[in-house]
């Protein structure tokens, strides 16, 4: 029994905190293709943005200053996304604003490259969560544990924020029927500031959680944990947010089981083996409502 | 009526087809002999193998509908195809050097020139990327039989995720005596001159453009408008959409092909989803259902990444103390560009119109006109 936790504990906690982080990322997109049914393939790159600022916000400040600052610098970057990018595109067929995201993506991917000079960095030890720890009988970061409570808490707050605010029951109004939630007096525009807000807010924390655990940050260290939280949304059912969570906890856990057993190469094809097989059986995910189409 | 007109099209074509020849000569001199010009070369080689994949992809995202995003993969298979079959045998133990020189111990273009001495080569090496973008096909039937029934959003993921998979299994330690793993594919043949390339390119976007105007062209247009209205006239979806994404990943795989011969070597680092997304750039700013609008888009995008930007790179531009020109600087102004494009120009360089049909446009005007 003492050896199996030894043995198998380790690739547990690795899997559900690297599910946790891919939560954080999943919620951003699947809140957002919730309402706009936009999939926002910029939302990788400002999670990178968000390692980035952390770095040279450290190199300057106060670590908890610095923490502040980079949330506060990826919720304003991703709003200015939003505005500029998206807002235009209001009324745009659908596949305009997706290519408005691959094009901010490609955008934001090279303004860090020429910020950084192409330059992996290293991320700065944060306080407290860097430390080690020892769960029975198992050394770790701490940040390994911390992460699923933290993904946990902040998921229970989004889903009040969601069932008994105001401000929730216009987001669930918007994601069912844009165009009536507009008619009944909803403000639309405010609605997506503050599901982009949100979105942000949750990738700057992620990432924090993210990169404490794989320190180096390059320009194009998102693309990847971003796709697969996209996979986690659309493994649960893309605009469900309890499908968003289980998907990215499933999909850490069966990635580290892969690394664990000495397959690392194909973790991350066995997680888009699972998307195609889940996707085949059933189409909108696991906790996808039907679409229904219009003649 | 009809055939005349159509004799008069294929003529149109062919005209075409030997102006494009006798330019892409003309540029190969150019290149080789004018200052400040030994860009245009591999900008060209380079537009050539991008314009092929970029309407590969058009007639899947433009003509059918179908959201693809397996683009990168289908090239990835092309590209491996074409250089595993054509690496001399002589030099497959340097470059299988840590795979006792691989399990392939043939060279098709050199089997080709036993026969025909050095047209034999170019014979095997067309035949090769032939081959590349079969197999480009199969993989893409396979594929499509569980991936086609999904709608917009998950089709676009699902494949995706089919290009990540391709990219895993290639670089897998167990298929590495027959892709060299991780490591780089290297000194196979390529063609020596620009316009091999540009022939292959004109040939397959040729077949494109006539696959397009049949019956089977004009069924792809009937899905991507509407659906259910399709199915209700008759056309079988699943039929169309499987041919429309096995002859994409046909076209796709031999652009890989060239795009290997044009990078001389290979290695499956390079073909991300950030490939994909380039041509999918290059097909939205040239115009989704535009052929021709895709091939300039391939030019200007690669002309304008590679070459005429390169001055914002160069720090001797910059003024005092203002480090704003330095490494990187031009692929964000290149990005702002296309940005801008995707906002404001939101139909791209052509819309969904073609250069030759702008010129008829006219044509008939003048005569109602008259």
């Amino acid at each position: 029994m003492e050896q199996l936790i030894q043995e198998y504990l380790p690739i547990l906690l690795a899997g559900v905190s690297v599910g946790g982080q891919y939560a954080l990322i999943a919620l951003g997109y699947t809140m957002v293709y919730g309402i706009l049914r936009l999939i926002n393939f910029a939302h990788g790159d400002i999670f990178t943005v968000a390692g980035f600022a952390m770095f040279y916000a450290v190199s300057s400040m106060n670590i908890w200053v610095a923490i502040i600052f980079t949330i506060v610098f990826t919720v304003v970057l991703g709003l200015v996304v939003e505005q500029v990018a998206y807002k235009p595109l209001r009324s745009a067929p659908r596949m305009s604003v997706m290519i408005s995201a691959i094009g901010v993506s490609y955008l934001l991917q090279n303004l860090m490259w020429y910020f950084t000079g192409g330059q992996p960095q290293q991320y700065p030890v944060l306080p407290w969560i860097s430390d080690k720890v020892t769960v029975f009988g198992v050394e770790t970061n701490r940040v390994t544990v911390v992460t699923p409570v933290l993904t946990l808490v902040l998921v229970v707050a989004l889903v009040t924020l969601i069932k008994k605010t105001k401000l929730g029951m216009a987001m669930r109004a918007a994601s069912r029927d844009f165009e009536t939630a507009k008619l009944m007096g909803i403000k639309i525009n405010r609605v997506i500031t503050m599901t982009f807000l949100i979105g942000s807010f949750l990738a700057a924390v992620g990432s924090m959680l993210f990169f404490s655990n794989y320190s180096t940050i390059t320009p194009t260290v998102g693309a990847m944990p971003g796709l697969k939280a996209f996979v986690a949304a659309v493994f649960g059912g893309i605009g469900s947010i309890p499908g968003a969570v289980i998907g990215a906890f499933l999909i850490g856990i069966c990635e580290n089981i892969i690394r664990g057993m000495g397959y690392s190469t194909f973790s991350d094809a066995f997680t888009f083996a699972l998307l195609i097989v889940v996707l085949c059986v059933k189409p909108t995910g696991l906790f996808g409502e039907k679409l229904e189409e219009k003649v | 009526m009809l055939t005349a007109l159509k004799r008069k099209n294929a003529i149109t074509m062919m005209v075409v087809a030997i102006i494009i020849l006798g330019l892409s000569v003309l540029a190969e001199y150019v290149s080789a002999n004018v200052d400040g010009m030994s860009m245009l070369l591999p900008i060209l080689t380079k537009t050539s193998a991008y314009a092929l994949i970029a309407v590969s992809m058009n007639l899947l995202n433009g003509f059918t509908g179908l959201f693809s995003l397996g683009q990168a993969g289908f090239m990835l298979i092309g590209a491996y195809t074409y250089a595993i079959f054509t690496i001399p045998v002589a030099k497959r133990a340097g470059v299988y050097q840590y795979y006792d020189g691989g399990v392939i111990q043939f060279s098709i273009p050199e089997f080709f020139s036993e026969f025909f001495g050095e047209a034999g080569s170019v014979i095997g090496m067309s035949l090769t990327l032939v081959i590349a973008g079969l197999f480009a096909a199969v993989f893409a039937f396979l594929i499509g039989l569980p991936v086609l029934r999904l709608k917009s959003d998950y089709l676009a993921i699902a494949t995706l995720g089919f290009a990540e998979i391709m990219r895993t299994f290639i670089q897998f330690e167990g298929s590495a005596p027959l892709t060299n793993g991780s490591n780089t594919l290297r000194q196979f043949e390529t063609f020596d001159s620009l316009y091999a390339y540009v022939l292959v390119a004109m040939v397959c976007i040729g077949s494109i453009i006539l696959l397009i105007n049949s019956t089977y062209g004009r069924a792809f247009k009937a899905i991507r408008d509407d659906e259910i209205a399709a199915e209700a006239m008759g056309i079988n979806l699943a039929k169309h959409k499987m041919m429309s994404f096995v002859i994409s990943s046909f076209f796709a795989g031999i652009g890989g092909g060239l795009l290997a011969m044009y990078m001389s070597t290979v290695q499956a680092k390079g073909f991300t989803s950030a490939m994909t997304y380039e041509i999918l750039l290059i097909v939205v700013i040239g115009g989704i259902g535009s052929i021709s609008g895709s091939i300039i888009a391939s030019f200007l995008f690669i002309g304008s990444s590679e070459w005429w930007l390169r001055f914002l790179d160069e720090s001797s531009n910059n003024i005092g103390d203002m480090n704003i020109f330095r490494n990187g600087f031009r692929m964000v102004v290149f990005s702002v560009i296309i940005m801008i494009i995707v906002l404001f120009f939101r139909r791209g360089i052509m819309g969904d119109k073609e250069l030759w049909e702008l010129k008829f446009r006219r044509k008939k005007s003048k005569e109602v006109a008259k």
